[in-house]
């Protein structure tokens, strides 16, 4: 059987591949491109570790099809900080210790940030609502909380 | 969050208890960092492992030879590939191994005792390669009767996981083929004239389920062999060195073949102190002769990685009018999984351990069923056995019409106290936790209806072990802190802020690293709450010998003797005749170290026989919908001794995760089986995990009560915050519906039917 | 194994004759429970449809007749237009509870109707709302109510090539509004133990004209229960008639016992959620 070939976009660059019709958007990103920051904890969609935004709307990438991303957008935890440094969310999720392991950070760095995109102004329940999806066994949450919360503080401009 | 200093250890400290950010944190909040799964080889191949679809069953025949000529597949392994070894101990952590069992566990030899136990692996080119040829992999069962609960176990005419094994420990013992894999029994004093003596009497059946611990990356480990027999293994582990012994003995290899390089790990809770996939990826390496990855899905880390045991356990607690405790007594019944070996041993140690009981007598039994077998999660057996005697306590203030934690206080133990298992305690903290709680605004917090207050304590007796560590002085005056510890949950910033607290540096000049089982002395592994501990102690060490560097580096440098020469705030300071000449940095002798005898480095191994135990105390604000039985968390309060904290962030962190995990035990996380045998829920859907917002904040106080044993006065903290929420929550619930629960989780139905059974 | 084709046309007849074309041809929305399902239960099709380039099936119309929206929209965008929100808060609040905040950029209410589950949050809240589906195959289109699509767990009464191509949803009549709610043991990521879904329309008086309760998770489709409707026409949503409503709701209830409720627990829950639901919808009908 012939391999598709798909051209998308990630992170603003072009990438071009060849996948198998069955196979996830997560594989490719993690086994043929190297973007290993995308993270696999159950392939069934109920982990979020695998977050990512395709054409704006965060999914979980194990959910996709790779064959889907033909001239999409995709954007992934590699492409969160830039040249000039790190993400206020990635500033925030340090300062406040909202990580222990370390595993779900990347997908709750990738929805934070599409949560605040949507809502610059989340309250503790949006916050806690929106992340639901997003597994974490080391904090409690607690941290992660405070730090997103913080983080839409900074980037409304505001010190908190 | 607030600090509560205990009085004590007069050190002023100038890095220790400050927070910067941790330094492995870069990379995990940018996706760099490389977990298990995260590493490929050139040439590398897939595993891929056939699981049993039976509970239990008789392997009676295994062919593999129409799966040997699919496409792609490399190389088949099942337990013929693997050494016959016998039966022994090995310690492994806070437990014991047998190697014949640590065996058949990875690989099923005759007999598969749970539905997912590997029987067969296979390596190919590509993963759906590897799983194509495991389904044309043909066995031939005997199925036998699965036995799932400790009931079906203990019933008269049980079916028998192991035939012919005997139960070991403290007689009388079973007579003939048992699923009674241990007994252990202690009592102290004259139990049953003590219960006749008491006032107020509880006594009840105190259950919880099998729960997983639940870390969100499964198992995954990439190996290569050589032709001399060498294997590399990079694997998600919390000890690479017992990876090491432990791949060894399933394989009767010599240890000096392997190097175990330890992955980033995405949480273990002590779930990854043991191995599962690294000698069948030696195995299958070996054969293919080409690097193999395997990785579990998460239905198979549900279904054959080590939950921790489901339990029963009975409790009868006497006490006099005044509220003091004359007696106790105490059965539990543990699951072990397919194999012996609950931590039985450790909730026996820890049950009694928080209080003064004149009389006391426990009975625990390690008891085999078909299901997976346990692995050590967080302060293993404590919550099980916590939940029952912190219910019982409860249950007796309501009775004695007394304050929980005025209760409590009036039996705590405290510095000079015998531990019902041993011990002298020497400093400890559980009364200035207790009244840190009572002090604490959440506790007067008014309640409204169907809501109600629990408390709960705990206790863990925490590990010392081995460790060793490597410091190292770089030429432009920064410090490099080598140690074998796995960074579970910000260990590197701990080991770091140390260092530098030593040598007078700031934080950011020292860089954390850890090593493989080639690049750094040995260190046992990451649990026991013992990292921060053990690994500081012997960082702190290691420190000391490089000042020592420092200060005959800086004796040359001015042509005095070393005793001259002080170590004081980061600089060597010259005294009694040497105190003329100008301080010297680290970074001013660092400049020089080429001229003044090389390379500055020291190590250092310590293997502290105790470690300073660790109590906690919780308050749970819950609210109970009368009409679903469903129940919210509305407050929740953890204070907690930490000796000195040295990270304080990471501190709370622990106390945060450990309630939270503790919290879903108690309400929603459970194994569930079929009548056959298969689990039902072997996903995050249906294995119901705490999310985001089923929680409140988490508020914290740690209270400092410096342990005597080290040098900061650090205690192990990752452990003591599981073992006091089951009941905590437990008794919020039952004081907020005016009904006593006896079976965790409380889900909605069960609590809905304690309502209604109330009302008639 | 095989490896699975993928197609994704532009335009509904070529996906009626994608389908059409061979058994094992599956429809991809969201494809939140045919990849679970293919990776889980080893159910692979030989070739998936991808809808999503199909215009017709992402697009979302609203005008004074109501709702005309395409199959492929994903629940994050439903739930996302104010306007839906407004207008139907119950059907809304439903489609905010199907799955993650990431689930709910993939999923769509076509696949949790053809996914069949009896405990699939939005249709309820479709049926109480009077939701029609636009179904497209090899004999051309035809309108179905909601109610009529699913047949069994796992079962719809859609020929071989057919497919949901939209939803139309009729604008509320005046002192009108609905409401939904689930029973889970957590707060998120659960599957519904019960699903309630209540849409009122109330007189100028306050008194109810027209009713329809459905319930999710408590008989092999999710069910309309004429009888808890007609215990709230002609009330106030008065206690009394609220407990009537109940108590045909557990009467109509015929679930069964799994690993997320029994059938005791689903019958009374049945009736609390009747009541709750009810109470909600009827306020916010007052409110109109």
């Amino acid at each position: 059987m012939a391999k598709i070939q798909v051209q998308t976009t990630i992170n603003g660059e072009t990438f071009d591949y060849l996948c198998d019709g069955q196979q996830s958007l997560l594989s490719v990103l993690r086994d043929e491109l190297g973007l290993t920051g995308t993270k696999e904890g159950c392939s069934t969609g109920d982990c979020g570790a695998c977050s990512i935004t395709l054409d704006g709307q965060l999914v979980p990438s194990c959910l996709v099809l790779a064959a889907e991303a033909q001239g999409r957008e995709i954007g992934t935890v590699e492409g969160v900080s830039s040249a000039t440094g790190l993400h206020p969310i990635q500033q925030k999720f340090l300062e406040h210790a909202a990580l222990q392991c370390g595993v779900c950070t990347p997908g709750l760095i990738v929805a934070t940030r599409a949560l605040l995109l949507k809502n610059p102004n989340p309250t503790e329940a949006e916050a806690r609502y929106y992340l639901a999806g997003n597994l974490c066994r080391c904090t409690g949450y607690d941290k992660i909380i405070k730090a997103v919360l913080d983080a839409a503080a900074s980037m409304r401009g505001e010190s908190a | 969050m607030s600090n509560q200093n205990g009085s004590g250890s007069d050190r002023k400290f100038k890095v220790v208890g400050t927070r910067p950010i941790r330094h492995d944190g870069l990379d995990k909040v940018t996706g760099r960092a490389n977990y298990g799964a995260d590493l490929a080889l050139p040439g590398m191949l897939q595993g891929a492992i056939l699981r049993s679809p039976h509970a239990h069953a008789r392997i009676k025949k295994l062919d593999v030879s129409k799966a040997l000529a699919m496409p792609g597949v490399k190389a088949i392994v099942t337990s013929a590939d693997f050494p016959e070894i016998g039966s022994g101990g090995m310690a492994a952590g806070e437990s014991h191994i047998d190697p014949k069992d640590l065996q058949a566990n990875i690989m099923a030899r005759g007999k598969v005792l749970y539905h997912g136990h590997a029987v067969a692996a296979v390596a190919a080119s590509t993963i759906e390669q590897a799983r194509e040829a495991c389904k044309m992999i043909t066995v031939d069962y005997e199925v036998l009767k699965p036995v799932m609960t400790l009931a079906q176990a203990l019933a008269k005419d049980a079916p028998i996981l192991h035939e012919g094994r005997k139960a070991v420990g403290v007689p009388p013992l079973p007579e003939g083929d048992t699923n009674i894999m241990m007994r252990l029994a202690n009592a102290k004093g004259d139990v049953d004239a003590a219960f006749k003596g008491a006032d107020v009497v509880v006594e009840g059946w105190y259950e919880a389920s099998m729960a997983h611990q639940g870390y969100i990356e499964p198992h995954a480990t990439v190996v290569t062999t050589r032709e001399n027999g060498q294997a590399e293994i990079w694997c998600s582990t919390q000890g690479p060195f017992a990876v090491k012994s432990m791949v060894a003995v399933t394989l009767q290899m010599d240890p000096n073949l392997i190097r175990v390089t330890p992955s980033e790990i995405g949480g273990g809770f002590g779930g990854k102190t043991t191995i599962y996939l690294e000698p069948v990826a030696v195995l299958l390496s070996r054969k293919a002769r080409r690097p193999v990855k395997m990785v579990m899905s998460r239905e198979e880390v549900f279904r054959a990685t080590g939950p921790t045991s489901g339990t029963r356990i009975w409790a009868k607690l006497g006490v006099k009018k005044d509220g003091s405790f004359v007696a106790a007594d105490t059965r539990m019944e543990f699951e072990a999984g397919g194999f012996a070996g609950s931590p039985m041993g450790a909730a026996s140690m820890t049950l009694y351990a928080a209080y003064n009981i004149p009389n006391f007598r426990f009975e625990g039994l390690d008891i085999v069923v078909n299901r997976p077998k346990v692995a050590a999660y967080r302060a293993p057996g404590a919550p099980n056995a916590a939940y029952a005697l912190e219910t019982a306590i409860d249950e007796l203030a309501q009775k004695l019409a007394i304050d929980p934690i005025d209760l409590r206080l009036k039996n705590a133990v405290k510095e000079g106290d015998v531990a019902s298992y041993g011990p002298k305690y020497d400093r400890i903290g559980f009364i200035e936790c207790l009244q840190a709680a009572k002090n604490h605004p959440q506790y007067k917090a008014p309640l409204g209806k169907n809501q109600g207050r629990g408390v709960g304590a705990g206790f863990w007796f925490n590990v010392g072990l081995q460790s060793s560590a490597t410091v190292s002085i770089n030429d432009d005056g920064s410090a490099v802190v080598r140690t074998g510890n796995p960074d579970i949950g910000g260990s590197r910033a701990s080991m770091a802020i140390t260092v530098a607290e030593e040598l007078g540096i700031p934080v950011e000049r020292v860089r954390p690293l850890v090593g493989d089982t080639d690049t750094v002395g040995y260190c046992d592994l990451t649990g026991g709450s013992r990292v921060t501990y053990a690994t500081g102690m012997a960082v702190i060490e290691a420190s000391k010998n490089v000042i020592e560097h420092l200060r005959a580096r800086a004796a040359t440098i001015w042509g005095c003797e070393v005793d001259a020469v002080e170590w004081r705030d980061g600089q060597a300071v010259g005294t009694n005749g040497a105190s003329n000449n100008k301080p010297l940095s680290l970074a001013d002798i660092a400049k020089q170290m080429a001229h003044t005898g090389g390379p500055i480095i020291a190590s250092a191994s310590v293997n502290p026989p105790a470690a300073g135990p660790g109590f906690g105390v919780h308050l749970c604000d819950i609210e109970v919908d009368p009409e679903t039985g469903r129940s919210t968390v509305l407050r929740y309060l953890v204070v907690q001794d930490a000796g000195k904290a040295v990270h304080p962030s990471y501190v709370e962190g622990q106390f945060q995760g450990g309630a939270a995990q503790g919290i879903g035990w108690a309400l929603w996380e459970e194994y569930l089986f079929d009548k056959d045998g298969k689990m039902e829920n072997p996903g995050f859907l249906d294995y119901r995990m705490p999310v985001a917002s089923d929680l409140p904040m988490i508020d914290t106080v740690v209270v400092e009560v410096p342990n005597p044993l080290h040098p900061y006065g650090v205690r192990g903290v990752g452990e003591t915050p599981i073992v006091p929420p089951l009941a905590t929550v437990g008794n919020a619930v039952s004081r907020a519906i005016g009904v006593r629960m006896h079976q965790l989780p409380m889900t909605p139905p069960r609590v809905l039917d304690a309502i209604e059974t109330k009302k008639g | 194994m095989e490896s699975v084709r993928y197609e994704a046309p532009n335009n509904v007849e070529a996906a009626v004759r994608l389908l059409a074309g061979e058994n094992g041809a599956k429809v991809l929305s969201g494809g939140t429970d045919l990849i679970v399902q293919m990776r889980l239960m080893n159910r692979v099709p030989t070739v998936f449809v991808d809808v999503k380039r199909i215009p017709r099936l992402s697009a979302l119309a609203l005008d004074a007749k109501g709702l005309r929206s395409g199959a492929a929209v994903p629940a994050a965008t439903l739930y996302g237009n104010e306007t839906i929100r407004k207008l139907w808060p119950g059907l809304a609040e439903a489609t905010d509870l199907i799955g993650s905040s990431q689930i709910q950029g993939r999923a769509t209410w076509a696949g949790n109707l053809c996914n069949a589950s009896p405990a699939a949050d939005s249709v309820p809240a479709l049926i109480a709302c009077g939701a029609t589906v636009v179904i497209a195959g090899p004999k051309g289109e035809r309108r179905v109510p909601v109610e009529q699509v699913n047949v069994g767990p796992g079962k719809t009464s859609l020929a071989p090539g057919e497919f949901i191509v939209e939803f139309e949803i009729p604008a509320p009549a005046a002192h009108s509004s609905d409401a939904y709610q689930r029973l889970i043991p957590r707060s998120e990521m659960d599957i519904a133990v019960v699903g309630a879904a209540v849409a009122l329309t109330l007189d100028a008086g306050g008194v109810v004209k027209a009713a329809r309760v459905v319930l999710g998770a408590v008989a092999p489709t999710a069910i309309l229960v004429p009888d808890a409707a007609a215990a709230l026409v002609g009330s106030k949503c008065e206690d009394a008639a609220l407990e009537r409503a109940g108590q045909a709701a557990t009467a109509a209830a015929k679930p069964i016992d799994d690993r997320r409720g029994t059938v005791a627990y689903r019958k009374k829950i049945a009736a609390v959620l009747t009541r709750r639901v009810a109470k909600i919808a009827y306020d916010r009908a007052r409110a109109r």
